[in-house]
């Protein structure tokens, strides 16, 4: 199962060709990548790739730097060295890089103050999505809270805004998906409707970064495993049929727990 | 899903624009105070004005001038601030528009703002002060947006950065005002000759350093605003 997190990864599966294209570059490429904050080291030397369908769960304990990658790859911070390519294209900087992902946060990036629909269209509306008003109504429907669509953010619970800002970021189809702690906050239907919509944009072809504290939900998705500690892949696999139990173990012996 | 492609920077910061002015629209917390603000400010300073010491036309200038500093304070303080509620930002800056695109839709949103609260504070000091608003009113108008316009950059810019940090409210005013300096004074000057009944031609120097330090401060925040992005 475990392999130093700074081999480069092979690919997992053979990248998805229609028709007579050339083979798409992989969804997510990460070469030697670190982030430094000042004398902090938050991660180091990454190197992994994705292709289209797959899903990595990266599990580890608070600090490990597994935010901090999903914002590397989100665009929203520079690496300090190595590099990062989203659909082939180079970041950060890269708007085509940006266009094709969609993040789901700790916190929600939505705004109080207007409407779950208006929220959701002006995402589709930045990313150009054609008939924004009805791609934001899908969204939301997909995430099955159509009912709130008209009220102002500010008066939905904790989980209903989850939710909406789940629909903003899959609103425009992303290629990719980055997604922090996704089912915190979310109820049973909440969390039933994102787990169909993750399954929906794997079916689709979406390459998904899921960081998870909670391994049943993640190694119900993966086809990756990572446990990341102090900036690092201790542990980096394709997995098979892993049962949950003996993975448990095995990410407590990892981590010292 | 189709894309009719990722809207340009004009477009996209029009977008932004929108949403600012929606926000503030629903809330209208920001006017509401930058409005109560400029009213009060106006009926102290009449009530401590000593008229046959000074007269109307030294004064006003004064007073206008600091009611559209201190005001657009609060406008643009908030800004940012229903950025970094819930960190809506990371939404805009993970989307496919550029950084530029963001700081021009954000100064567009305040410069309405800032003009909205002119339109209302210049009728209500010469109402207060009894100016002949209506010979200086082409002109002034003119002077008045000039200004918003820097005030609007530098205060855009200082807003971005003093947003990521726990003492923004007290922050921005500290990095914002000495910047200030350099527009409210050419407009002040000018606003004093015009309201004094001097001619037209007279203000004209002070529009020229105004309008020079527009075009400086437009194009520097508008450069160094992606750096106030980085973590």
């Amino acid at each position: 199962m475990t392999r130093p997190a700074t081999e480069p990864s092979l690919p997992s599966e053979t990248p998805v060709v229609r028709g007579d294209s050339p083979p798409r570059p992989p969804a997510v490429e990460v070469e030697g990548l670190s982030r430094r904050f000042g004398r902090r080291v938050a991660i180091r030397s990454l190197t992994f790739a994705l292709h289209d369908g797959d899903c990595l769960s990266v599990f580890g304990p608070n600090g490990a730097g597994k935010t901090t990658l999903l914002r590397v790859l989100a665009g929203l911070l520079r690496p300090t060295s190595g590099s990062a390519r989203i659909a082939g294209v180079d970041l950060p900087g890269g708007a085509a890089a940006r266009a094709v992902v969609g993040l789901i946060s700790h916190q929600s990036m939505l705004y109080s103050a207007l409407t779950a629909l208006e929220n959701v269209e002006f995402a589709a509306k930045l990313y150009g999505v054609s008939a924004p008003r009805q791609a934001a109504f899908r969204a939301l429907e997909r995430m099955r809270i159509t009912d709130r669509a008209d009220s102002p953010v500010r008066s939905l619970s904790r989980g209903m805004q989850q939710r909406v800002s789940i629909a903003r970021a899959m609103v425009h189809d992303p290629r990719v998906v980055l997604l922090d702690e996704p089912y915190t906050g979310l109820d049973e239907v909440g969390a039933a409707a994102l787990t169909d919509a993750l399954h929906a944009l794997k079916r689709q072809g979406a390459a998904l970064i899921l960081v998870t504290h909670h391994l049943g939900e993640g190694l119900a998705l993966a086809t990756h495993t990572a446990i990341m500690r102090e900036g690092q892949f201790i542990e980096y696999a394709e997995r098979g049929s892993v049962e949950l139990d003996a993975y448990r173990d095995a990410y407590r012996r990892a981590v010292g727990q | 899903m189709s894309t009719t492609g990722v809207p340009g920077m004009l477009a996209a910061a029009a977008l932004i624009a929108r949403k600012d002015l929606a926000i503030e629209f629903r809330t209208r917390s920001a006017f509401l105070a930058a409005l109560v603000f400029s009213l009060l400010a106006i009926v102290i300073f009449y009530f401590a004005w000593d008229a046959t010491a000074v007269s109307a036309a030294d004064l006003a200038p004064g007073v206008l001038w600091v009611i559209f500093t201190f005001s657009g304070l609060l406008g643009l303080h908030r800004s940012f601030g229903v950025e970094e509620a819930d960190r809506a930002i990371d939404g805009l800056l993970a989307s496919p528009v550029d950084r530029e695109a963001v700081f021009l839709g954000k100064a567009i949103a305040n410069l309405l703002f800032v003009l909205g609260v002119q339109a209302i504070a210049i009728p209500a000091v010469a109402l207060f002060y009894n100016l002949p608003l209506t010979r200086v009113l082409a002109p002034l108008v003119v002077i008045a947006v000039l200004a918003a316009i820097g005030l609007v950059a530098v205060g855009t810019l200082f807003s971005a950065m003093a947003a990521n940090t726990r003492l923004a409210e007290l922050l921005l005013p500290v990095l914002a005002l000495p910047f200030f300096v350099p527009i409210v004074l050419p407009a002040a000057q000018a606003t004093a000759r015009l309201l004094s009944g001097r001619p037209v031609t007279e203000a004209l120097s002070w529009l020229r350093i105004l309008i020079a330090f527009d075009i400086v401060f437009i194009v520097a925040c508008a450069l160094a605003y992606p750096f106030t992005l980085e973590d």
